[in-house]
């Protein structure tokens, strides 16, 4: 593994955070039913970010849940590590509420395919949105982003690693050439 | 830590990392069983046999739940009316099972070792629910879980164990597992019902009840299985419950917050009274539930690995 490129630092990071919640907050004319949740791990920290930066804008808080997706995965065969299962944690009713979902990375898009069936086991929304960091293209399903930080395009033998301060103790997007 | 296991036999076979596995991800499913829609997709088009050798209501219902929440189908033979009547051994019932292209077996069995000599002569998952006097693992899991939820720990927790320890899976399972998580273990019963050598297994034994309650944490209450051949081992229901029977008076003399857990179902008046039962010092409900996630930790994991390993096989080939 070798660092190619450093695409967005901490203050890139939050201000793309905040123009995303700007959008969102746009898009829904305000925050009304508005509820985010968060795919887990960086996902969830992500969406607790948008939140905050909801908050800053509207002077209001919007609910935050957190979705564990790992028993929807269509790979659960094949993934050759162990699977470790977190809780979900939704603590609010998500029936006929605008639901914004939250990612790291776009990619293939299965990850928020699971999410959508994941999601419908807790109820019926009015709608569903995604938002997301980083879209690096390479969709295998008809899936797309409402909200996007930033498009990387990248190749197939990259991945985009988003490092966040919760998690890896640094603000940061990097390529990353795999060997 | 991986899960590599295709069985779960007992606890003896476990580390302590794999018994804390099995927990964390039961804790994880605990949630599934409280949504309005009580199902995830994890074991969709994977099937499960119950084969029950002894009657069985609690355990093979909450592991059909278990498998149902995963999405498995579920299939139930009671050996009363199928062809093990007819005289066919436990392994050509097994094999017959696998030729089903089913994907786990979970065996009770009234001869110790069954569910190993059956995980030995098929392919497919074996998970042991009570075996003989040998193990009940998935039932020492709930009562580990239930401990855990109640006080935040089972290192350094001292649990007394009550009851029939002779003649016990529960017992078994549940002092293997308590030791390697690093609580410690008192067992309590007439001297008859006590195993010799006991303390081999890293417990202290005692036909005080006074004296095993003294500084226990909690109190695992099991069953006396009257109708059995205990007769002959202790005389009179009555009298059991004189010197042995958890009551109110027992639990006041105890630390304040015990907690009581039996694994059902209950002798009222023999092992514990109705008010001890009923009260709330009283876990026993608790268990019931955290069995369906304890059962849906386990049956995830074996299914898992044992994909996991039928894949690594095939790689492994030319």
């Amino acid at each position: 593994m070798k660092e190619k490129a450093k695409i967005l630092d901490q203050a890139t990071i939050q201000r793309c955070l905040m123009r995303l919640a700007h959008e969102i907050l746009e898009k829904n004319k305000g925050t009304e039913n508005l509820c985010l949740i968060g795919i887990r791990n960086r996902g969830a920290y992500l969406a607790r970010r948008l939140a905050d930066c909801i908050t800053r804008i509207e002077a209001v808080g919007v609910p935050v849940g957190i979705l564990d997706i790992t028993l929807y995965r269509d790979d659960l065969t094949l993934i050759a590590a162990q699977p470790i299962v977190h809780k979900t944690e939704i603590d609010f009713d998500i029936a006929d509420q605008n639901i914004v979902l939250v990612d790291d990375v776009l990619y293939t898009g299965r990850t928020v395919r699971a999410a959508l069936d994941a999601l419908v086991d807790f109820g019926r929304p009015k709608s569903t949105q995604l938002a997301v960091l980083v879209d690096r293209g390479h969709r295998e399903l008809p899936i797309r982003a409402d909200y996007v930080g930033k498009n990387i395009p990248t190749a197939a033998q990259e991945t985009v690693e988003v490092r966040l301060l919760e998690t890896d103790g640094k603000d940061e997007v990097v390529i990353v050439q795999k060997d | 830590m991986v899960w590599t296991k295709k069985d779960l036999l007992g606890l003896e076979d476990l580390t302590k990392e794999e018994i804390e596995l099995i927990i964390s991800t039961a804790e994880s499913f605990k949630d599934i069983s409280r949504r309005a829609i009580k199902k995830v997709p994890a074991l969709r088009g994977k099937t499960a046999v119950n084969l029950f050798y002894e009657p069985s209501t609690r355990t093979r219902v909450s592991f059909e739940i278990a498998a149902k929440r995963l999405s498995a189908d579920v299939i139930n033979i009671m050996t009363e009316t199928s062809s093990v009547k007819k005289g066919e051994t436990l392994i050509d019932t097994g094999t017959n099972i696998q030729a089903l292209k089913t994907d786990v077996i979970i065996v009770r069995h009234n001869c110790s070792g069954a569910a190993l000599m059956l995980a030995r002569h098929v392919d497919i998952s074996v998970v042991n629910a009570g075996d003989g006097w040998h193990e009940h693992p998935t039932q020492a899991l709930l009562d580990i879980l239930t401990l855990k939820e109640r006080l935040g720990r089972i290192q350094g927790l001292n649990v007394a164990i009550v009851g029939d320890i002779a003649h016990s899976r529960v017992a078994r399972s549940n002092i293997w597992g308590l030791t390697k998580l690093g609580a410690r273990v008192t067992v309590c019963a007439p001297k008859m019902l006590i195993p010799v050598a006991i303390e081999q297994m890293g417990v202290r034994a005692t036909d005080d009840i006074d004296d095993a309650l003294k500084h226990a944490d909690a109190v695992n209450v099991l069953r006396m299985q009257f109708e059995r051949d205990q007769q002959a081992a202790f005389p009179s229901r009555i009298e059991y419950f004189k010197q042995f029977g958890i009551t109110s008076d027992r639990v006041q003399k105890a630390k304040k917050d015990i907690v009581v857990m039996h694994p059902g179902p209950l002798n009222r008046g023999v092992e514990i009274s109705s008010e001890v039962a009923d009260g709330s010092n009283s876990v026993i409900l608790e268990q019931v539930t955290n069995g369906i996630a304890v059962r849906m930790a386990v049956l995830f994991l074996v299914a898992q690995a044992r994909d996991r390993n039928k894949r690594e096989s095939k790689d492994k080939k030319p």
